[in-house]
């Protein structure tokens, strides 16, 4: 049995061991590293814990065993899972944290202990505590089941409006806030439970609502912002159980996936404020009006094959990869493309929106799964001024992150969001399935561009094809 | 309509306003072309090449301006010319409204539609293929390194042979607009070392990516002068600027000056007095001949020998380099001629709706329309793409206003304020360690890549998953005696709550790991 300083001194190690960890994530070569860091602190401060004060040795089977039981699902899950699933599987991690958070909070409030020796302003105080780690528990235990459902398309990917949501969730929030004065001011715990639970399913409808009026695209910032929520959610425990620890680390989470989310909104040039508040409003229903004017010009359909003649002759060639190519599981394809081209001399290079994809992140990951080497894919800001040096630009799967209206027409809905400006190259090439507008209802002028052509057809098809012709 | 290109009468003007490479293009636009008899000679294009490529070959000037419905022209139209054209025609070329009130009158008369290559807004992007100034600029500043290099008695790069060591020349050049940046990228192509020195701090970038050094003047100002121009500077700054030019004569062997601030005299940049520094043999080749000179010693149209140093005054460096300067103007042109033909059809349209094509346009159907408003389009681009600084947690990239700023503050404070009077110190404490831990997060998650963004997210997840101590703590602790607890239903939430955990502990590093191993070089 450990001594309680032993066991402060503990985490406090654990803490920097975590500020390692997120610090490792500055470049790919320490970041094996950062999550070592992660591991070890996370082992100490388990094991300091339970071999702490706080838990007697009545506690260790049960402990042992749920350990055993959510570690090994957890496992099995993270060998199981494929790398296009990844923004499933984190939203579903968060609804275990937001669920977790919950429970904890309840198991606070019915434990006797907790508010033992407390009384006045830090009774009121803790009672917050609790009320608030309930609240945002519930909200990211709902919102990322939805967003599970939304990203692995148990749930279409259509936003539901329902008439007058605003309002329904300002009155969510006056009811929440009249049952907190009630819950504060509730003479027995049996009391003071119905409270808690009506409140409970108040946030939990409110982070389905939330969710469920989100579309598919817009999920980059979702999925960061339930990441945010997630870490608040173990602060607000970390002040009900007086743990710095759970205070730290929620901190750190939450930051991050606040910056995440602004990265994300600043990418598509979203409000931020309105975002974490969970306010996807206005904007929306604006955005599905079609632009009047239809693009000047015709769209020019390409092959396969002279797809794989312009490459051959390209000196530099930018991918633009999108959702598309994930869902056409196409990387595997892309990378071979790419080798090939690299062992004739041509600079490939890739190039990476923010909110490419379903997550932040998320083609990198694809195409690191495939081998494509990191330091030739790029960041927008970094090549975006190399378009016009590129032979060939490559767009695999992306409509909105590639459209020309967003810097040209100050009135297109989405105006002034950064896009790779693949028609500076010399040619570009838009592999899609059908002319469809992309998420944002736009119609894309980069289709009716001169020097544009597009090659139709499913994306991991079209490239194997490519690629058995440049084999030829 | 058609197109005629007139042979270029201004003396010594070898340049021609289209190349028959671009004849192919304009043709497929479905415009016609004539060009006067011998036009391209001088820029090394014969008439039989551009009747291969479907050009009609007229005999004589008058009878092009007669028949044309569009000229193209390079240099400023003579009187003369303007006196053969027909009216309602349609002129592009350089015409340099501000420095030809007389010209343009006499367009206007002739109820002309002129568009000044020269006028072009810059600053749009979109602009830069037409950007006929750019184009000419950057072959002139290659061509003053060429001339430099041919009156300098030495090697540009530093060798050592058997006979002996030779050290590299050291080439100055005043100035980094497009002129000198070409000029920079040739000196520095050729081995020579070299230096260069703008108003405009913000090239620095550019004169170092090129191989150059850049060399500041000591003395706070800032010289950009919109539209990518610069301005006047202060005399404070021209005095340290003075010294700073004085100490480069000392030093190096050749100065190449390509200063010029629009609408006014080129600025003097080196004095005789510099000049005579300069060690014997060394070289000077003055862009800004033409308006009066950046050297004080500057015969403009020549090259002379004074004080041992050979100064170049040529004015038609773009001349030297006809073929050159031809082909990349022809294709400015034929840019923007494809901007005036979106249909294709053949005929221009003059669009005044068009940013581009309405700084362009001096004269419309003889109503002179120059100067052009400015550009209504959003100044600060630069700003929005920089990297954003991190400002207030959560809040805009760009710095915000000072009222917001105030009032994020204000409320900040406020609510500080309620927390100090109404909390209990332990609360404070822990408090203190949320917002500490807050920033914390928010400075080192800006260090992360975004490639890794989405191994941060798995990272956090899994690291969030501390939140399993809340439950361990409530599984079984230590109890006081004769408290009713009930224990089943908290042993019960807290055993969920770990396994719930357990599952994001491991499953979290796990995966992050799996996708770590993965990026690799």
């Amino acid at each position: 049995m450990m001594s309680a300083s032993l066991a402060t001194v503990s985490y406090i190690g654990a803490i920097i061991l975590f500020i390692l960890s997120l610090g490792g994530l500055s470049n790919p070569e320490s970041s094996r590293r950062g999550n070592l860091y992660g591991m070890i602190g996370m082992a100490i401060a388990v094991l300091a814990t339970v071999f702490g004060p706080r838990v007697t040795a009545a506690g260790l089977p049960w402990i042992l065993a749920a350990m055993v039981a959510g570690g090994s699902i957890g496992l099995y899950a993270a060998r199981k899972v494929q790398m296009t699933q990844m923004p499933e599987l984190v939203a579903l991690m968060h609804s275990m944290v937001g669920l977790a958070a919950m429970l904890v909070g309840f198991a606070n409030y019915i434990d006797p202990m907790a508010a033992l020796n407390l009384s006045g302003a830090e009774k009121a105080i803790h009672e917050v505590e609790v009320y608030l780690g309930v609240l945002i528990g519930a909200v990211t235990l709902a919102g990322s089941l939805i967003a599970f459902g939304k990203l692995s398309g148990k749930i279409g990917g259509k936003p539901l409006l329902l008439p007058g949501r605003h309002y329904l969730n300002l009155a969510g929030l006056l009811v929440v806030i009249a049952f907190g004065w009630q819950f504060m001011h509730a003479e027995t715990v049996n009391s003071g439970m119905t409270a808690l639970t009506v409140m409970t399913v108040i946030s939990l409808l409110f982070g389905i609502h939330m969710v469920m009026a989100i579309g598919g695209a817009d999920m980059p910032v979702v999925v960061s912002m339930l990441n945010s929520y997630s870490g608040w959610a173990a602060a607000a425990t970390g002040f009900m159980l007086n743990n710095d620890l759970l205070i730290v680390v929620g901190a750190l989470v939450g930051s991050s996936g606040a910056i995440l989310s602004y990265i994300m909104c600043r990418a598509m040039n979203r409000n931020f404020i309105s975002v974490i508040a969970g306010g996807f409003g206005g904007g929306k229903p604006a955005k599905k009006a079609e632009g009047e004017a239809q693009p000047a010009g015709e769209v020019v359909s390409i092959s396969a094959l002279e797809t794989a003649e312009l490459l051959k002759d390209a000196k530099s060639v930018i991918i633009v990869p999108g959702y598309g190519m994930a869902v056409a599981q196409a990387q595997h394809t892309v990378n071979e493309i790419s080798n090939l081209l690299r062992e004739k001399g041509v600079n490939v290079r890739f190039g990476i929106h923010p909110v490419a994809g379903r997550m932040p992140g998320h083609m990198n990951v694809l195409l690191a799964e495939a081998r494509v080497p990191y330091d030739i894919v790029m960041e927008m800001d970094e090549l975006n001024g190399d378009f016009p040096d590129t032979d060939v630009a490559i767009v695999i799967g992306a409509n909105d992150i590639v459209n020309p209206a967003a810097q040209d027409d100050p009135t297109c809905p989405i105006a002034g969001m950064p896009v790779l400006e693949v028609w500076k190259a010399r040619t570009s090439i838009v592999m899609k399935r059908s002319m469809a507008s992309g998420y944002a209802g736009v119609d894309n002028p980069l289709f009716y561009k001169e020097n544009n052509r597009m090659l139709f057809g499913d994306a991991k098809k079209m490239l194997e094809e490519v690629l058995s012709a440049l084999k030829a | 309509m058609r197109i005629g290109i007139p042979a270029e009468t201004l003396a010594g003007e070898k340049r021609v306003a289209t190349v028959p490479e671009v004849v192919e293009k304009l043709i497929k636009l479905g415009f016609t072309v004539a060009l006067e008899t011998g036009a391209g000679d001088a820029a090394d294009f014969n008439d039989e090449a551009y009747r291969t490529a479907g050009a009609e070959i007229v005999t004589s000037a008058a009878q092009l301006w007669a028949e044309s419905d569009i000229v193209f022209k390079v240099t400023v139209p003579t009187l003369a010319e303007v006196d053969l054209m027909r009216v309602g025609l349609t002129l592009i070329g350089f015409i340099w409204p501000a420095q030809n009130p007389e010209l343009m009158q006499q367009l206007a008369a002739k109820k002309a539609t002129v568009l000044a290559i020269d006028a072009l807004p810059r600053q749009l992007s979109r602009a830069q293929k037409m950007d006929a100034l750019t184009s000419q600029a950057g072959v002139a500043g290659y061509r003053a390194v060429i001339e430099a290099a041919n009156v300098f008695g030495r090697f540009f790069n530093g060798q050592i042979t058997a006979a002996g060591k030779v050290p590299p020349a050291k080439v100055f050049i005043a100035g980094a607009g497009v002129a000198g940046l070409a000029a920079i990228g040739t000196a520095a192509g050729l081995g020579a070392i070299v230096r260069a020195n703008d108003t405009r701090a913000e090239v620095a970038d550019q004169v170092k990516s090129l191989g150059g050094e850049f060399v500041k003047v000591e003395y706070e100002e800032e010289g950009g002068g919109g539209g990518g121009y610069a301005k006047v500077m202060s005399e404070g700054f021209l005095q340290a600027q003075r010294e700073m030019y004085a100490k480069q004569a000392r030093e190096v062997d050749i100065i190449i000056t390509t200063a010029l601030i629009p609408g006014r005299p080129a600025p003097m940049l080196i004095t005789a007095e510099m000049v005579k520094s300069m060690r014997p043999g060394s070289v000077i080749v003055d862009m800004a001949g033409e308006r009066g000179g950046n050297c004080e010693l500057t015969e403009a149209g020549r090259a002379v020998v004074k004080h041992g140093v050979t100064i170049v005054g040529y004015t038609d460096l773009n001349s030297r380099l006809a073929r050159q300067s031809s082909t990349l103007y022809a294709t400015n042109l034929f840019r923007l001629t494809e901007e005036l033909c979106k249909t294709k059809d053949g005929v221009i349209n003059v669009n005044m709706e068009d940013d581009a094509i309405r700084g362009l346009t001096v004269i419309k159907e003889g109503e002179v329309t120059w100067p052009a408003p400015p550009l209504k389009m959003p100044a600060a681009k630069p700003a929005a793409v920089a990297k954003p600084a991190p400002a207030a947690h959560g809040a805009s990239g760009q710095p915000a206003s000072a009222g917001k700023t105030a009032a994020l503050f204000a409320a900040c404070a406020l609510l500080f304020l309620l927390i100090g009077a109404f909390a209990p110190a332990a609360f404070l404490g822990h408090f203190t360690v949320f917002v500490l831990a807050c920033f914390v997060g928010y400075m080192v998650v800006w260090n992360v890549t975004p490639a890794l963004h989405t191994p941060l997210m798995s990272v956090t997840n899994a690291i969030s998953s501390i939140i399993a101590i809340g439950a361990l703590v409530q599984i079984a602790p230590p109890m006081d005696i004769g408290l009713d607890r009930p224990d089943g239903w908290i042993r019960a939430l807290a055993v969920a709550g770990i396994a719930l955990t357990a599952v994001n502990m491991f499953g979290g590093f796990a995966v992050t790991r799996r996708m770590l191993a993965m990026f690799r070089k």
